[in-house]
């Protein structure tokens, strides 16, 4: 097992340089002289002189990449033009709100999309299933967006039970953060129940058609033990993985959820970086949201072969 | 991008034509592909359709209720909100359009070219692949949409950009399943060029799920393009868009709230269209091989 680990992250690496490439190219691609887009709206004409000699951009470009690299590596991302403040505590102030409410999001995402693609699976071709599938199918057609304005309306403007926006730390008050991060998992989550549906659904349906399901029915046991005792265990063993993997993509819904709701985590973080120009927090965004990708992919991988036992042996 | 094609193997010959004609009989492909359909035509004679000019103001009409004059209401500068639908489908659409031919037109190429030679050549692509799929879509969308600045055209390249390497790896994919079959080796045999090899013998036999997966890239693309627009990355005002119409609507929840209601409402309707439209097509396109 440590053997695959270590080959896994070995593997891991040449990926991570390779991102870091693109993430360092995405400078290149500004037009003019990204001394003058990092220095703001009124460029000072010292100010710019400055920025160009700080990061180099008067040296050539595999030298530049080299010294942004070096302290990259060593978790200096710089400064955020906006706030100041070193982009990486930025960052690790910033994660733990985010990773809550993916966390939150993926919790109801298996809570709804695992029985949903069971019950669809045992059902298949009938009208259940498909009714079943159209709504999975209709959970990833919603814009993440619509939907947390869709709930605001609903329960924050009419109903007023829940607040419309903002953030409360869990350890201020896990109550309070609790009433502000649902609306939030639940927008997260539709979209990752639907996936998860879709892939139980799929996976069921295999596993439903092998040989130790037939003998467990042939031996006379009881439908939902075959299904829940039998069935599920290796059916979910996909599910799984792949739901690790959806982790990441929900950074990716965290980007419009966070914008929607007001809660200042790592997605707000990119979109507050774009529209202050702070290139440099967009740059450490994406080479972070990679690097949280590619360790969710390597649990993923150790997950599957520890949970399948053909594997494992 | 959360869907993807499944990676089987192509039908062949006779079996083609009947197998398209199964997957236009598809319920899945046929309520998607009216919806969608319906999306084009409403695209192609939205000046034809629209009762208002979308970006048209009445200072005296400001956020009306639907009514029998403004089917769908009015907005915060007193525009015809379902004009503005009407309009905005042309944004959605051609985004999804020219950010998919940029990604298959540079991720096909790099597939074939990967799966087909496969050695240094493969290494490097599959290495740069993972790379760009190391990095949650929406957020490369968003990272390079920035770079290169907001406007519909940006967010296009930035989309097709972003929805590229599922193609890459899909592509070569289907090329290493097949590139060691008889007739694949038989006409390198003959002495037939790599070049007519890959363009005449591999590429139509890759191609089933390579259109599948244009129709989930074309949702994907057209609920980016919504995003982008949203965020103020997308289409720029006035020129309508159903994202950026649902950005200014969020100001006006508890006084118009109609106004957030029917954009979304259209995303939702062609997203699910392209969806069916390939959730249909994968039933029909990729199975056939297994049928055959």
């Amino acid at each position: 097992m440590l053997n695959f680990i270590l080959r896994r992250i070995l593997i891991s690496v040449p990926t991570l340089l390779l991102v870091s490439v693109m993430v360092f190219g995405l400078l290149k691609l500004l037009p003019g002289d990204p001394a003058l887009a990092l220095a703001g709206q009124e460029p000072d004409p010292a100010v710019i002189e400055f920025l160009r000699t700080k990061y180099g951009l008067d040296r050539p470009l595999p030298v530049q990449y080299a010294k942004w690299l070096g302290s990259v590596l060593q978790g200096d991302f710089g400064l955020s033009i906006r706030t100041r403040l070193p982009i990486g505590e930025m960052i690790v102030q910033k994660l733990p709100v985010t990773l809550q409410l993916s966390l939150q999001a993926m919790l109801i995402a298996l809570l709804i999309g695992i029985p949903a693609g069971v019950f669809a699976a045992i059902r298949r071709g009938t009208p259940v299933d498909y009714i079943v599938s159209l709504i999975g199918l209709g959970g990833l057609s919603i814009p993440s967006f619509w939907l947390g304005i869709m709930l605001i309306l609903l329960f924050a403007v009419s109903l007023g039970w829940l607040p419309s926006g903002g953030y409360v730390g869990f350890f201020e008050s896990p109550l309070d953060n609790l009433r502000y991060t649902l609306m939030p998992s639940i927008v997260l989550g539709t979209a990752a129940a639907a996936i998860v549906m879709r892939h139980t659904r799929s996976s069921m349906i295999a596993v439903l058609k092998q040989d130790y399901v037939r003998t467990a029915r042939a031996k006379g046991l009881r439908e939902r033990i075959v299904v829940t005792r039998h069935a599920l265990r290796n059916g979910l063993i996909p599910v799984v993985t792949t739901s690790t993997l959806h982790l990441g993509e929900l950074l990716s819904g965290a980007v419009l959820t966070e914008q929607v709701f007001g809660i200042p985590g790592f997605g707000k973080m990119i979109v507050d970086g774009v529209f202050s120009r702070d290139y440099a927090v967009v740059q450490a965004v994406v080479m972070c949201s990679a690097l949280i990708f590619l360790l969710l992919s390597l649990i993923a991988d150790i997950a599957y072969v520890i949970l399948s036992p053909r594997l494992r042996s | 991008m959360s869907g993807q094609a499944s990676p089987r193997p192509a039908a062949r010959g006779g079996t083609r034509r009947s197998g398209v004609r199964r997957a236009l009989s598809h319920p899945s492909t046929m309520i998607g592909g009216t919806l969608v359909a319906f999306f084009v035509l409403v695209a192609i004679f939205a000046p034809l359709i629209a009762p208002f000019d979308p970006n048209a103001s009445d200072w005296l009409g400001v956020r009306q209720a639907p009514s029998a004059q403004h089917w769908f209401g009015t907005d915060d500068l007193g525009r015809d909100v379902l004009s503005r639908v009407i309009f905005g489908s042309r944004a959605s659409l051609a985004a999804g359009i020219v950010a998919v031919t940029i990604a298959i037109s540079i991720g096909v190429p790099l597939g074939l070219v990967a799966g087909y030679f496969g050695g240094v050549i493969d290494a490097v692509i599959s290495r740069f692949t993972d790379a760009l799929l190391a990095v949650p879509f929406l957020v490369l969308a968003i990272a390079l949409a920035a770079f290169l600045g907001p406007s519909l055209q940006n967010a296009m390249i930035a989309i097709g950009i972003s929805a590229m390497p599922v193609f890459i790896r899909l592509t070569r994919g289907q090329v290493l399943s097949i590139k060691n079959e008889d007739y694949i080796t038989a006409v390198r045999a003959l002495g037939v060029r790599d070049r007519n090899i890959i363009l005449a013998h591999v590429l139509p036999n890759v191609l089933a799920p390579i259109v599948v997966q244009v129709t989930i890239t074309m949702a994907v693309a057209v609920l980016a393009e919504a995003s982008l627009a949203f965020l103020g990355l997308g289409q720029r005002p006035p020129a309508p868009s159903w994202g950026s119409m649902l950005d200014i609507a969020r100001q006006f929840l508890t006084e118009a709230p109609w106004m957030a209601v029917w954009p979304g409402l259209a995303i939702i309707a062609i997203v699910l269209g392209f969806n069916l439209l390939g959730d249909g097509l994968n039933d029909t396109l990729t199975s056939q091989s297994e049928d055959s």
